[in-house]
């Protein structure tokens, strides 16, 4: 492990400042905010974004023939080209809005699952994903005759490559979905590899950014990518706006999924014909606000920059990874050589519910339970863990707080 | 530095919660439920074996969760012991409105050993893990395999 400290390239004070929320006290405390994997906090810029657009700027898209429509129409589509650059998609058009990754990947297993693979075929997934990872597979499985495959993660918490070229010797795999970031292990998974070697075997492969995007920077052209999946709240933004990116090729190719307005190229009760991608994707009035509002996170993310993020969080999670194994009776899980700013880590003496009360009692938000990835607590034969996670505007000295009250926590449960 | 915490685990809660004294399988039993917390992965299996008279003779439970939900589990086991089902599940009843209300009616004397658990209530979040073992009570007098949840 890399325990020098790399310098910080981001002004942390002035990143604090840009979030009103981190100047809130909790039950009298000082807010410290380690629970940032499950949904960041927006910044200033997300929050006025928003407001802004409610208070000068503001109608239904693609629809209206005057002024507010179409302002609010170039500032809705501003937002593709804002997640093209940020994800290095080669064509605007492939990127679609949904409601979060878990839509995302429901859009994939209903249209690419149901539309193109066919009973028979089998679909990869890991042993570290989240529940929207592994249910719209099962789903598919049960409707169409999908075989769901699990490809097993080593002791360390990494994906074992060897087992998983395995699972697709046979040439039956349609499709592999896997995390590019566990958010229970922090591991993250070798993307370009995972994708060479699926395409080798004549398979897509989708990727779950939810929690990647987040922390590094993310090329889909150059992983190799065929879908790439990510939610917005998590990203600094507002909730209710997720992003799927996809081959237009493949989009093109796909059925719709939701059926509605604003996915039609026309509609008679004989037949309707599909609008263009990405427009065939985007039934209904679209989460309008909360794309403004990604936009702003998202402008919010580069000016920084991820080099900056990368090594800040790189610095933060060495440090959380020292300083919460030298507590006793601390454990962490996971040991992945590449990791992100995840620390999932049991307590001898107290159950991550206890912990996480006591924790919050000092003011520390952390998350405790099965984080939704049942399957992998169960292959560690855990029931829960707890987590701290971390983002642009954590400090060493909120890692030193939640160790420093774990050795009280182990104290009070003596 | 836990000081605002004492109402929520007092030391019968820590005791309980760490040595619980029920927290094992009846090998002979007439009724069996579990419970399910799906949100936060708590789990019990409730054994209840019935004497001669119809009354609890004994309850047993192997269960993963918290602090409160094992002494709420283990004090349960103890407070329903040598009751009539219909006592046991006005109890469960009873426990239920204390753990989110708070009130703990002090002339009540069969809450007596359970108002420990009272404290539970300013902590929503928490409130469940205490009602978990209950609910499981409650499926396995009326003879469920499963407890349904709130």
């Amino acid at each position: 492990m890399n325990v020098t400290t790399k310098p910080a390239l981001l002004d942390l004070a002035r990143i604090r400042a840009d979030f009103p929320i981190l100047r809130q006290s909790v039950h009298g405390k000082t807010l410290v905010f380690l629970d940032s994997a499950a949904s960041a906090m927006k910044p200033r810029a997300v929050i006025e974004a928003m407001s802004g657009a409610m208070e000068t700027q503001y109608a239904n898209v693609h629809r209206g023939l005057h002024w507010m429509s179409e302002r609010t129409t170039e500032a809705y589509e501003a937002t593709r080209d804002a997640v093209a650059g940020l994800i290095g998609a080669p064509d605007r058009h492939e990127i679609v809005f949904v409601r979060n990754s878990t839509e995302a990947i429901n859009l994939v297993a209903h249209s690419y699952g149901r539309g193109i693979m066919k009973p028979g075929q089998a679909v990869v997934i890991s042993a570290m994903e989240h529940h929207s990872n592994i249910v719209p597979w099962q789903m598919l499985r049960d409707a169409h005759g999908i075989e769901l495959r699990i490809a097993p993660i080593t002791e360390a918490g990494e994906l074992d490559m060897a087992a998983f070229e395995a699972l697709l010797a046979d040439g039956r795999v349609g499709l592999v979905a896997i995390t590019h970031m566990s958010n229970v292990l922090g591991s993250y998974t070798p993307a370009e590899r995972i994708a060479a070697i699926a395409h080798a075997h004549g398979a897509r492969v989708l990727f779950d950014g939810s929690q990647a995007v987040v922390h590094r920077r993310v090329d889909v052209a150059a992983l190799g990518a065929d879908f790439y999946v990510f939610t917005g709240h998590k990203l600094y933004g507002p909730t209710g706006i997720g992003v799927l990116w996809g081959r237009r090729e493949l989009l093109e190719a796909m059925p719709p999924f939701l059926g509605g307005g604003d996915m039609i190229s026309s509609v008679s009760y004989a037949r309707s014909t599909w609008a263009q991608v990405p427009h065939k994707f985007e039934a209904g009035t679209p989460a309008i606000l909360e794309a403004i509002g990604l936009s702003a996170a998202i402008g919010y993310v580069q000016a920084i920059g991820y080099e900056a993020i990368a090594a800040h969080e790189a610095a933060l999670t060495d440090h959380a990874l020292a300083r919460l194994s030298a507590v006793e009776g601390v454990r962490i899980l996971g040991r992945a050589q590449d990791r992100g700013g995840v620390v999932s880590f049991t307590l001898d003496r107290a159950h991550a519910h206890d912990v996480a009360t006591l924790l919050d009692r000092q003011g520390i938000a952390i998350r405790a339970g099965h984080h939704c990835a049942e399957p992998l607590m169960h292959h560690l034969g855990l029931e829960s863990t707890a987590r701290a996670s971390f983002a642009v505007y954590t400090t060493h000295a909120e890692i030193d707080a939640l160790a420093d009250t774990l050795a009280r926590v182990r104290e009070f449960f003596a | 530095m836990f000081e605002d915490l004492r109402d929520l685990y007092q030391e019968v809660i820590l005791d309980h919660g760490r040595h619980p004294r029920h927290g094992h399988r009846l090998e002979a039993f007439d009724a069996t439920a579990k419970g399910d917390n799906p949100l936060c992965g708590d789990r019990i299996q409730l054994w209840l074996k019935y004497a001669p008279d119809g009354t609890i003779a004994k309850a047993g439970f192997e269960a993963r969760g918290c602090a409160i939900s094992i002494a709420s589990a283990d004090l349960m086991a103890e407070a329903v012991t040598g009751r009539t089902p219909a006592q046991a599940s006005a109890l469960s009843a009873r426990f239920r409105d204390m753990a989110r209300s708070g009130i703990a009616p002090d002339d009540d004397p069969d809450l007596a050993g359970l108002r420990p658990l009272s404290g539970v209530h300013e902590y929503p979040s928490r409130v469940k893990c205490a009602t978990l073992p209950w609910h499981a009570l409650v499926a396995a007098l009326d003879g469920a395999q499963e407890a349904g949840s709130e």
